[in-house]
């Protein structure tokens, strides 16, 4: 299948955990992306440049790397806003109320055996087939 | 105010890593999460590789008493499985699968002059901000 992409996928994933291994190491968090945006709502004296930061960094990462190989992507066009926003919506909810998304439960709380953190990934990721189920399969959306 | 350089590194090798891994891609994402279709489990590499790298240094660096740059680590200490957890997990994998967004790639694709990113990040803000409100969490 021309979709499979093992390397760039096992080294990416690899950078994700240096990331987070980094962060642990040093400042002694989880390099959770949820928890670092809920921090900011609202900011607290003190503790907000390296949440920032950290943010500015992702982007200028993700900026930078597709900037010099644009060919590695094609960017989504046309999605119906129905669909972007409620989802996003409930995302922030989400995560907000469980306490973590894909990076904190997922990278960060199993790397630690956090029962918590196993569980939630475990639902996600069940909850996200299954809607991927229900919209393309059942009602037959497919974008 | 090294935590400050730290913390911008570690968000550009997390954001170089989802921009490599196609993890910022969310076809490829919804690809990932059909699993009755015609599925891509690249993204099931990402997390291994993800999870290899942190298990592995993880073990070591929980050895330690302290961070390097920090007096402690502050690292959830909750260990129960309640409702919020669960009801919380559920409603974003929802929205994960409605639109192959989860927060990281979202955040990460704000600097690609996309608008679905930023629409996204703006109706996510205001989920976790009504969270906020309604569960009064600050």
């Amino acid at each position: 299948m021309e979709s499979f992409t093992p390397y760039s996928a096992i080294f990416g994933g690899m950078l994700i955990g240096l990331g987070a291994s980094l962060m642990l190491l040093f400042n002694g968090r989880i390099m959770g992306t949820s928890g670092i945006l809920s921090g900011l709502m609202p900011p607290k004296k003190g503790d907000w440049l390296w949440r920032v930061l950290f943010v500015v960094g992702m982007m200028v990462g993700a900026t930078t790397f597709l900037t010099v190989f644009p060919e590695s992507w094609s960017p989504r066009s046309d999605f119906p806003l129905a669909l972007l926003i409620p989802a996003g919506f409930l995302v922030g909810f989400g995560t907000r109320l469980g306490n973590g998304c894909t990076s904190g439960h997922g990278v960060c709380g199993i790397a630690r055996f956090s029962i918590r953190s196993i569980s939630a990934t475990v639902t996600f990721m069940l909850s996200g087939a299954i809607t991927v189920f229900i919209v393309r399969h059942l009602i037959g959306i497919s974008l | 105010m090294k935590q400050n350089l730290i913390a911008l590194v570690s968000g550009l090798i997390f954001g170089i890593g989802l921009a490599l891994s196609k993890m910022i891609d969310p076809n490829k994402v919804l690809n990932f999460l059909d699993v009755t279709g015609n599925w891509d489990s690249s993204l099931a590499l990402v997390m291994i590789g993800a999870l290899l790298v942190t298990m592995s240094c993880f073990h070591f660096i929980m050895k330690r008493d302290t961070p390097i740059l920090e007096k402690t680590f502050r690292l959830p200490t909750r260990t129960d499985i309640n409702t919020p957890l669960i009801i919380g997990a559920i409603l974003f994998g929802i929205g994960w699968g409605l639109a192959g967004f989860c927060p990281g790639p979202a955040i990460a694709s704000l600097g690609l002059d996309l608008l679905d990113p930023v629409i996204f990040v703006g109706a996510m803000v205001g989920g976790a901000w009504l969270q906020g409100v309604v569960f009064k969490k600050t």
